[in-house]
Formats: C-alpha cells, sequence, structure tokens
C-alpha cells in the first residue's frame, strides 16, 4: 500500500497524463506545432499577403489593401515571363545532371569500390558541405574568370570557358546540391540485396540490362528525393546567377531586386516558384514514388 | 526641429555604409560625449531606406537616392544647422542646398562626402581612355560582352545622362526628371546594352574581380575600387557626356530618442580631421575642404578625389530620387517615380 503511494505521488505528471490522451497528445505537439504554425506558417503567410498589397509610388512606403496588379505583373511583363522559364530550365538541368552523375558513383561506391575508397568517396562528396555557400560560389567564379584556372588549365588544348553565362550557372548550382543527390542514390544502391544482382546475371542480363532493369527501379523514390532538393534549392538561388552568371537572371534575382524596393511584387513573385514546386511534387506523386519514399 | 542641444541620452544607433564608423573616430566621440554608438552596416540605398523605416535607428549615411525619399516619406527631420557648427564655409560648395537633402529651403542633411561613378577602362586593351560613354551603350562597340554597368534602378540616370548629350530632341533637362517619353527612351537604351553587356555588378567584390580576372574592359566604377583593384593598367576617366555621382549626408529620424547625440555626431564628424578620416578610409572626397590643407597625404587624398575641383563634380548628377514633381521645376508634366523605375530596370534585363 505504502509503496504504491509513494510511487504516485513521485510521478504526479505521468498519472495526471496516463488517462487524459488529449492532454497528453497537446503536450507532445505543443512545442513542434508553435513552431511550425507560428513561426513557418505565418511568417510565409504573411509575406504572400503582400503581394496584393499596394506601394506608394513617391516613397515605396507598403500599405495594406488589395489588388491583384502585382500578379499581371508577373504574368504580364515579357522580362518575369523569362526569367520563370530560364529559371525552371536551370534547375531542371541542375536535377538531370546531379542524376546522370549519382548513378554510376552510387554504384561504383556501392558495388566496386575497396572499403577504403568508398570511404575517401563519401568524405570527397560531402566535403564541399563544410564549407560555406558563398565561398563555393566564389571559389566556382574565380576557377571561370577569363584569366582564372579554368582558362589557364584548357589553354594547352585550345579550349576557352563559356564565360560568365547560364552553363556556369548551371554547373555551379550542380556543384552546391550535388551532394543531396549523391547520399540518397548511393544509400538506395547499398540497401539492394546483392543476389539481385547475382540473379540478374544469372537470367542472363548485361551490365547496363542490370542498371536500366534493376537498380533504376529500385532507387527511384531515392532519386525523386534527392531531386526535390537540387531542383527547389537551384530554383530558388540567385546568388549563384550573380556571381557566376553575367548578365543572367533568375527568379531570385528579381525577387532580391524588389524586396526593398517593391515588396509586393517580390511578393507576387514568390509565388512562381512556389507554384513549380508544388505542380513537381504533384507530378512526383502520380508516379506514386512519394509513397515508397 | 530641434532647438536647443540639451543632455545626451548615452548612445546613437547608426545605419551607414561600411567604412563610416569606425573605432578609430567613435571611440573619442563616445569617451566626449559619452554617447554608445552602434553602427549598421547597409548595403544598398534601399536597405538603408527599409532599416530607417523599422524606426529603430536614429541617424543615417545617405546618398541622395535615399534621403529625398525619406525626407518625403516623413521619415526624417529638418536640422538646424545652428546647432552643428562644424557646418561651415568650409563644407565644399558643391555639397550644401542640393535638391536631394534640400526640400522647401529646409535642410534635411549634413555633407559628408561625395564621389563619381567613372568610366572604367583596362588600358591594356583600350590604348587609351574612352573618350565617350559610347564604349558601354553602342551596339558597335568594341568591347562587346566585355562590359558591366551598375545593377540598380539609379542607373537608369546614367542612361539619361548619355541621351542629354547625344539626343537633345528628347529635351532631357536633368537625368533624374524624366517624363514618360524620356524614361521608355532610357529604358530602351538599357535594353540595348543589355546585348552586350557581360555582367551588372551590385557587389564592390565582384566588380574587382571582374576587372582583374579580365572578363570586364570597360564599365562604371568608382575611384575607390579603382584603388583597390590595385591594378596599373585600370584606369578611370569622366567622359564627354559627365556622369552621375552620389552625394551622403547624414540624415536624422523623426522618430529618434537621441537628438542630442545625433547633433553631436553630425557636429563631430563635419570637424575636419574626423570628416578627413571616414573620407580616406571610405575612398571619397570629403565634404569638409579644410582636411585638404592639413598635411601633404591629405592634399594627395583630395586631389585623387577631385574634393576641392567643383568644375570636375559640376559635370557630375548627384543621386536623387526621381519622383511625379519634376526636379528640373517643368510644371506642365508628370515624371516619372522611382517607383516607376523601380518596375521599369526590371524588364531591362529579360
Amino acid at each position: 500500500m505504502q509503496t504504491n503511494n509513494s510511487g504516485k505521488q513521485n510521478l504526479p505528471i505521468s498519472s495526471y497524463l496516463i488517462r487524459r490522451t488529449k492532454v497528453r497528445l497537446f503536450s507532445l505537439l505543443a512545442l513542434p506545432m508553435t513552431w511550425i504554425v507560428g513561426v513557418y506558417i505565418v511568417s510565409l503567410f504573411l509575406l504572400l499577403i503582400t503581394a496584393f498589397w499596394n506601394v506608394d509610388p513617391f516613397t515605396s512606403l507598403v500599405s495594406p489593401g488589395f489588388n491583384l496588379e502585382n500578379f499581371k505583373l508577373v504574368l504580364t511583363v515579357p522580362a518575369y515571363l523569362a526569367t520563370s522559364i530560364r529559371t525552371l530550365l536551370i534547375a531542371l538541368s541542375v536535377t538531370v545532371i546531379c542524376v546522370l552523375f549519382a548513378i554510376p558513383l552510387g554504384i561504383y561506391m556501392a558495388k566496386i569500390a575497396k572499403p577504403w575508397v568508398r570511404n575517401f568517396l563519401a568524405v570527397a562528396i560531402t566535403l564541399p558541405l563544410w564549407a560555406g555557400y558563398l565561398v563555393k560560389i566564389i571559389a566556382m567564379r574565380l576557377v571561370f574568370t577569363e584569366e582564372g584556372f579554368f582558362n589557364w588549365a584548357m589553354a594547352p588544348l585550345g579550349i576557352r570557358g563559356p564565360g560568365f553565362s547560364i552553363p556556369i550557372v548551371i554547373l555551379t548550382l550542380t556543384y552546391l546540391w550535388f551532394p543531396y543527390m549523391a547520399l540518397p542514390v548511393y544509400t538506395a544502391i547499398r540497401q539492394i540485396p546483392p543476389n539481385l544482382f547475382d540473379a540478374s546475371s544469372d537470367l542472363g542480363a548485361k551490365g547496363f540490362v542490370t542498371v536500366y532493369r534493376i537498380i533504376i527501379p529500385l532507387i527511384v523514390p531515392a532519386i525523386i528525393a534527392g531531386s526535390v532538393f537540387t531542383f527547389s534549392l537551384s530554383l530558388g538561388d540567385y546568388l549563384a546567377a550573380r556571381f557566376t552568371g553575367g548578365a543572367t537572371q533568375m527568379i531570385g534575382s528579381i525577387i532580391a531586386a524588389n524586396i526593398n524596393l517593391n515588396p509586393p511584387v517580390a511578393a507576387a513573385y514568390s509565388m512562381v516558384p512556389i507554384f513549380f514546386i508544388v505542380i513537381y511534387l504533384m507530378v512526383a506523386r502520380r508516379t506514386g514514388s512519394l509513397e515508397r519514399m | 526641429m530641434h532647438q536647443a542641444m540639451g543632455d545626451f541620452e548615452g548612445e546613437l544607433n547608426i545605419v551607414n555604409w561600411s567604412g563610416f564608423v569606425e573605432p578609430a573616430w567613435t571611440d573619442k566621440f563616445t569617451a566626449d560625449t559619452g554617447c554608445k554608438v552602434n553602427p549598421r552596416v547597409a548595403g544598398t540605398s534601399d536597405e538603408m531606406v527599409t532599416l530607417m523605416r523599422t524606426g529603430q535607428y536614429d541617424i543615417v549615411s545617405a546618398s541622395g537616392d535615399a534621403a529625398l525619399r525619406l525626407i518625403v516619406g516623413g521619415d526624417v527631420q529638418p536640422l538646424n544647422i545652428d546647432l552643428i557648427p562644424n557646418f561651415s564655409d568650409d563644407i565644399a560648395a558643391g555639397m550644401k542646398g542640393n535638391v536631394y537633402d534640400t526640400v522647401n529651403g529646409k535642410p534635411y542633411g549634413v555633407p559628408i562626402g561625395r564621389g563619381a561613378n567613372l568610366l572604367q577602362y583596362n588600358d591594356d586593351i583600350t590604348k587609351g581612355a574612352p573618350e565617350s560613354w559610347d564604349v558601354v551603350w553602342e551596339l558597335n562597340s568594341p568591347y562587346k560582352g566585355k562590359i558591366t554597368a551598375y545593377d540598380a534602378p539609379i542607373y537608369i540616370a546614367d542612361a539619361a545622362v548619355y541621351l542629354m548629350y547625344h539626343k537633345p530632341e528628347l529635351g532631357i533637362q536633368n537625368p533624374y526628371a524624366l517624363d514618360e517619353a524620356q524614361l521608355a527612351a532610357a529604358i530602351d537604351l538599357l535594353k540595348q546594352q543589355n546585348q552586350i553587356i557581360g555582367e551588372y555588378w551590385s557587389d564592390p567584390v565582384a566588380q574587382i574581380t571582374s576587372f582583374v580576372g579580365g572578363n570586364t574592359v570597360v564599365g562604371t566604377s568608382w575611384e575607390v575600387l579603382r584603388k583597390f583593384a590595385a591594378k596599373d593598367n585600370l584606369k578611370t576617366t569622366l567622359p564627354v557626356e559627365g556622369s552621375t555621382g552620389w552625394f551622403d549626408s547624414w540624415l536624422v529620424s523623426s522618430k529618434t530618442s537621441n537628438i542630442n547625440c545625433a547633433y553631436a555626431w553630425m557636429d563631430y564628424t563635419s570637424k575636419p580631421e574626423v570628416n578627413g578620416a571616414i573620407a580616406v578610409n571610405f575612398g571619397m572626397a570629403p565634404a569638409n575642404t579644410a582636411f585638404c590643407s592639413s598635411s601633404p597625404e591629405a592634399q594627395a587624398h583630395c586631389d585623387t578625389f577631385f574634393a576641392e575641383d567643383e568644375e570636375f563634380f559640376k559635370r557630375i548628377w548627384p543621386w536623387t530620387t526621381p519622383i511625379e514633381t519634376c526636379v528640373d521645376g517643368r510644371t506642365d508634366v508628370k515624371c516619372t517615380s522611382f517607383q516607376d523605375w523601380t518596375n521599369a530596370w526590371a524588364t531591362v534585363k529579360g
């Protein structure tokens, strides 16, 4: 009797919660929900609602109101439209290149490389993540300047870099986001049981057939997971374009240019990448790969 | 308006350009007045305006393109110059009473320094100074693809300066007072330039590496950027059309609770030696020309930056916020506002 009583007294919170499932659920979720709703959703909502507000033409002061002019601008100004499409194509190119690099690398690391080579490659892939993001962009800028490393190293072959332009932006973004594609793809390939490879070759499949019919179908969820990163991070980036793109303008460039001068236009334009990502996720969902992630 | 100096409040929150507020001169100010200085560096004029509107800052080192916006928005207050004895005859004549910081005869700003947007060129390639800005504007430029331009809506004024000289039929009298047709002409010129541009710059480091790395041969620059680049083959010139420039002043927030510290700061930084220290540190012409005769080094600095050369600065149009009331005095037409410029600028780069 006495032990029972003292046990209850020692755990007042637990004994209170044991029968009250709703309170229990609430106390579990209170902190993360405060974060998601209070900080994340509300600030996003406040940003997006500005898209309907007005700007005083004289002082650039923002005042609440309701008009669709900003959306009209985003959808009708040719420069904005061209920038949206350019950014979409850049983000898709980055994603495709990351996939093309990640699959052979993943196969090599998971199935062929000796353990020390595998460890070395794993470090090599993640190493750039240790450096600051801006540092990496500036590094790419220095490599591809007219008198930079690339032109110097390629001079004996008579090759010259394209100068700051869209291809260099794609290259820079690929460099920045490749780890986010390479790691999930590598992990997925590692998890494929070795006997599937044996079975495939027993049935007469050569290397490429095995890759195409066995590996790729099994790692699609990993590729989708990686591509959500490479695609959405590329869509939102503007510093790569600023430092390595020459006169190239991306969605982020226009948002950054307007964020102080005309916040409503910046807010309206920030709907464009959100729209692209929603479409992308819907397509990914239709392929069924989100369920298997 | 502040009528008489009172007790110091003990702190001063400043929005400033990088290099304007340094311990080398704030320590003495704090020791003299007890006002603790809290600087906040801003990267662009637009950021300065946004920061000042939060009401958390007492004073700002605004360029002319921010000043008029702040004055008209009611974010800053008119000044009582009598309380700033160092604002004296030594302040360069070209920096007093300009349209960007003086409204209805009331002064809002205390001058800090000024600089011109010059044409920088790589002498190894151009073999001499280009006489005209045409090398950055015209499609037949020999430096096509190796041209840089300043990345901000206020750069539209540079196109207007070029048009004033080459297309007088447009009737532009002041590059910051453009009616709709004149703005459209400037935008057309900028779109033409977009076809031959290599890079736009807003980050000084990017501009310097672009010139030094050989990606850029000609383009907009500041004297201080050329000095930082530290290459003998990079030179600057003021082409025949003239140019734009930035004239910076201290402006005091209308919501400040540290007004006495703010006035003390403006007076302190207008002293020849302090004003000169800021100008040397940032790389610009000091507002207080008494600094120039204080030492041979000071004189050399003033000569490099044309501090006493009013003829030079007469060919420079100081950045001014474009507003609907034409600043060139026209009343029969409505001019385009900075908002129009911002929207138009977005269409240039495509």
